[in-house]
């Protein structure tokens, strides 16, 4: 049986040592992080709608918490993550029906999920930015 | 299973999975995910607006009954969406029972004092404005 045509030519589990990375992985575990990420920033939220019901003062020590350049990258990553995971979960509820199961579709679909994020993100900072230069 | 026993098959191996429920959960998750769709949108979109003029200008937004109604229902999704997600995150990886029953109830707890905070905020800010 070990030296059986129907041994050796059945499909063997991924293994740790012979696993090729893959874009599909990498949206997989990106989707955990992000999600996970997300669940920290939903505090920046509910901190942020605090601030505004405490008063001015608060509001402003909070904007001025979130305001410096450091606070800013990470509310711009924060928004890649809530960006992504909105994407990619599109694609998962798409997988859920039934369809974009195929490599290609697959591969493509997670190529869109991942430089759509950084598109759309950048877009929405450019935007927030220049207007905030603007006032 | 004894050929013997008196219960059946099912019977015998209901109440048996890994955290006693399954497709509930993954309904669930589902549901609110399609009601995200809509939301994320929408909420990302009042953010960028809310957060431009400053303390008078969060509070127009936070009074304002669309945004409003925007944001809790953002929140309450959302929130709930991601207790959901932290909750398949615990099981996966924690497996020790105490530690996991903990997790999973501080996870609800957050999830709630998080939503219960939203709310109040929103209520507040918009009846007194």
């Amino acid at each position: 049986m070990a030296d059986s045509e129907l041994n050796t030519s059945r499909p063997l589990s991924p293994h740790i040592m012979t696993w090729k990375w893959h874009v599909t992985m990498a949206t997989s575990i990106f989707h955990r992080a992000t999600g996970i990420a997300n669940y920290v920033g939903a505090f920046l939220l509910v901190g942020w709608l605090v601030s505004i019901t405490l008063g001015e003062e608060a509001y402003e020590s909070f904007a001025g918490l979130v305001g410096s350049p450091l606070s800013l990258l990470v509310l711009f990553g924060f928004t890649l993550s809530i960006v992504y995971h909105f994407l990619n979960g599109i694609r998962h509820l798409f997988w859920d029906a039934g369809t974009g199961y195929q490599p290609k579709t697959a591969d493509l679909t997670a190529w869109v999920s991942i430089l759509g994020a950084v598109v759309v993100t950048v877009a929405i900072w450019a935007y927030v930015l220049t207007q905030m230069v603007e006032l | 299973m004894s050929q013997n026993s008196i219960k059946t098959p099912l019977g015998s191996v209901r109440g048996l999975g890994s955290a006693k429920e399954g497709a509930g959960h993954f309904i669930k998750q589902r549901v609110t995910a399609i009601a995200l769709i809509v939301l994320v949108p929408l909420a990302l979109i009042s953010l960028m607006g809310a957060v431009q003029g400053g303390y008078e200008g969060a509070v127009a937004y936070v009074s304002n009954p669309i945004f409003a109604v925007v944001l809790l229902l953002f929140t309450g999704t959302a929130f709930y969406h991601m207790r959901l997600g932290l909750q398949v995150v615990i099981e996966d990886y924690i497996a020790k029972h105490g530690t996991r029953a903990v997790l999973l109830m501080l996870n609800t707890f957050v999830s709630i004092a998080l939503f219960a905070t939203a709310a109040y905020c929103i209520v507040r800010v918009g009846l007194s404005n």
